[in-house]
């Protein structure tokens, strides 16, 4: 059978199980709507270290621990290791890996680093390169606000569009054979950029990319959006999301109430949080701790979700470029 | 291909025009009335404090010139140690531009970077990162500081 389908999806020919994932998150994100769902919640948010960086690596390596742990698998049972996250040369995802003394892999897919590990996992498995992948992706509020935009302390009024990056960390397990959900396919982004400039408007940003590969998805696989119990967005917030939206609905696709954003999800859309929750860690703790107990429970049977990313760096916005944005999608089926 | 990708240049222009009136109609708006009565309240609350210490010094029968410095003084303490203290920032979400403006605000921007960058180390980090902020504002505000006093000069004489 042809693995590809259309222009740019790929359908597993023998679909990777989802065997463990764990999420651990901060104070903030424990409290929200969602906390109940989380795996591992730290009141800390600097976990007792001396820095932020050093806080984010330890989440990082919780995560990906307990997840080892959660699914009875040794170390020299995983293949690969591929994570990222936000810091300048994902200095969170290569000190892990130091920790971890696992084979490494280091991504870069801004927000949408979930999904980017996760769809490499299932080229890696299917194509009969790995048994075991471990994928792992962390964010934290104070170095993403500290690389990204002022120091912690600053009088800035945050904008209503503005997200608030989650502080936390979610570690997934992708295995040939095993039980699970499966992850049956992805559709690889292309980074799209609709020339937002606004830092403090990813979410605009983001969502032409967003929008671009759902609907390249349902063009590649025929299917329509109610083939699925949820669509999910990473981190887009409520701007991001009304985005999609509008810009599906131009092109004449209409999404449903089955269509979720994990910004909105994890802070809510209009609180003191802006317009949601933003950060690599902000799709994969809602992916960890909420939709895969509800594939788990049987609540959702099928469903897509989409890790978006902003890929600008602080130094490309200060020379007055604009953001492009990008989104990977992958297919998790019980 | 989906029809989101832009063709060339030219249709990506096109797109993004059109794109960026789509934004304006979902941009979230700042409830503009309400939030100039509540920087109104906090600036004027700082200023207050700041009043209240200007009439002590005065009480200390110092001249109007001379209490002006250690009001400021004061105002930029207080400023430092509620930012440590992790405050001000929460003021200011309250309260915008009426936290930023007061010399106290500029106190707080000091602070905050000295705070962040003190992981560095106190020379490469706190030394050299501590006016990130501040450090337009001084540049600006010195030389407009000076345009104007020579432009005065010119004008009225010494």
């Amino acid at each position: 059978m042809e693995k590809k389908q259309g222009d740019r999806t790929y359908m597993f020919a023998n679909p990777p199980a989802l065997i463990g994932a764990k999420s651990v998150v901060g104070p903030k994100e424990a409290a929200g709507p969602v906390g109940q769902y989380f795996d591992l919640k730290i009141d800390d948010p600097l976990f007792g270290e001396t820095t932020a960086e050093k806080a984010e690596r330890r989440f990082l390596i919780e995560a990906t621990n307990a997840t080892l742990e959660g699914a009875n698998l040794a170390k020299d049972q995983i293949d690969f290791f591929l994570a990222g996250d936000l810091l300048n040369q994902i200095v969170s995802a290569s000190f892990t890996a130091r920790e971890l003394r696992l084979p490494f892999l280091g991504l870069y897919g801004a927000c949408s680093t979930m999904a980017e590990g996760g769809m490499l996992a299932g080229f890696l498995i299917d194509g009969g390169f790995a048994q075991n992948v471990l994928v792992g992706v962390s964010s934290h509020y104070q170095t993403a606000e500290r690389q990204f935009r002022y120091p912690i302390e600053l009088n800035i009024k945050h904008k209503l569009s503005a997200q608030y990056t989650v502080t936390g960390a979610g570690a997934f397990l992708y295995a040939k054979g095993g039980d699970g959900p499966y992850l049956k396919g992805v559709t690889v982004g292309k980074v799209v950029d609709y020339k937002i400039k606004d830092p403090s408007d990813m979410g605009a940003a983001m969502a032409p990319a967003a929008a671009d590969t759902i609907l390249q998805h349902f063009e590649d696989t025929g299917r329509e959006p109610d083939y699925y119990d949820l669509i999910f967005t990473g981190d887009l917030g409520k701007v991001g999301m009304q985005l999609v939206n509008a810009l599906l609905e131009q092109c004449g696709t209409r999404l449903g109430s089955n269509y979720q954003d994990g910004g909105v999800m994890i802070f809510g859309g209009d609180g003191a949080f802006g317009a949601g929750g933003s950060g690599c860690a902000c799709s994969a703790v809602i992916t960890a701790g909420y939709i895969l107990r509800e594939l788990a429970a049987g609540r959702l049977k099928r469903v897509l979700l989409v890790g978006t990313g902003a890929l600008h760096s602080p130094l490309t916005w200060q020379q007055g470029e604009s953001i492009p944005g990008i989104a990977h999608g992958i297919v998790l089926e019980r | 291909m989906s029809n989101l990708i832009p063709r060339d240049e030219e249709d990506q222009q096109r797109r993004a025009t059109r794109y960026g009136q789509l934004v304006a109609q979902y941009r979230p708006r700042p409830p503009i009335g309400r939030n100039l009565a509540l920087a109104f309240v906090v600036g004027g609350s700082i200023c207050f404090i700041g009043q209240i210490f200007y009439n002590l010094f005065l009480e200390l029968a110092l001249s109007p010139r001379e209490a002006a410095a250690p009001t400021l003084a004061v105002m930029i303490l207080l400023g430092a140690l509620a930012t440590g203290l992790g405050i001000y920032d929460e003021l200011a979400q309250i309260g915008g531009a009426g936290a930023a403006i007061p010399i106290s605000g500029f106190s707080n921007t000091v602070t905050a970077a000295a705070m962040d960058y003190k992981r560095e180390g106190f020379i490469l980090g706190m030394g050299a990162k501590m006016f990130i902020i501040a450090g337009p504002v001084l540049v600006y505000g010195i030389i407009t500081g000076f345009t104007i006093a020579l432009i005065r000069v010119f004008l009225l004489g010494m």
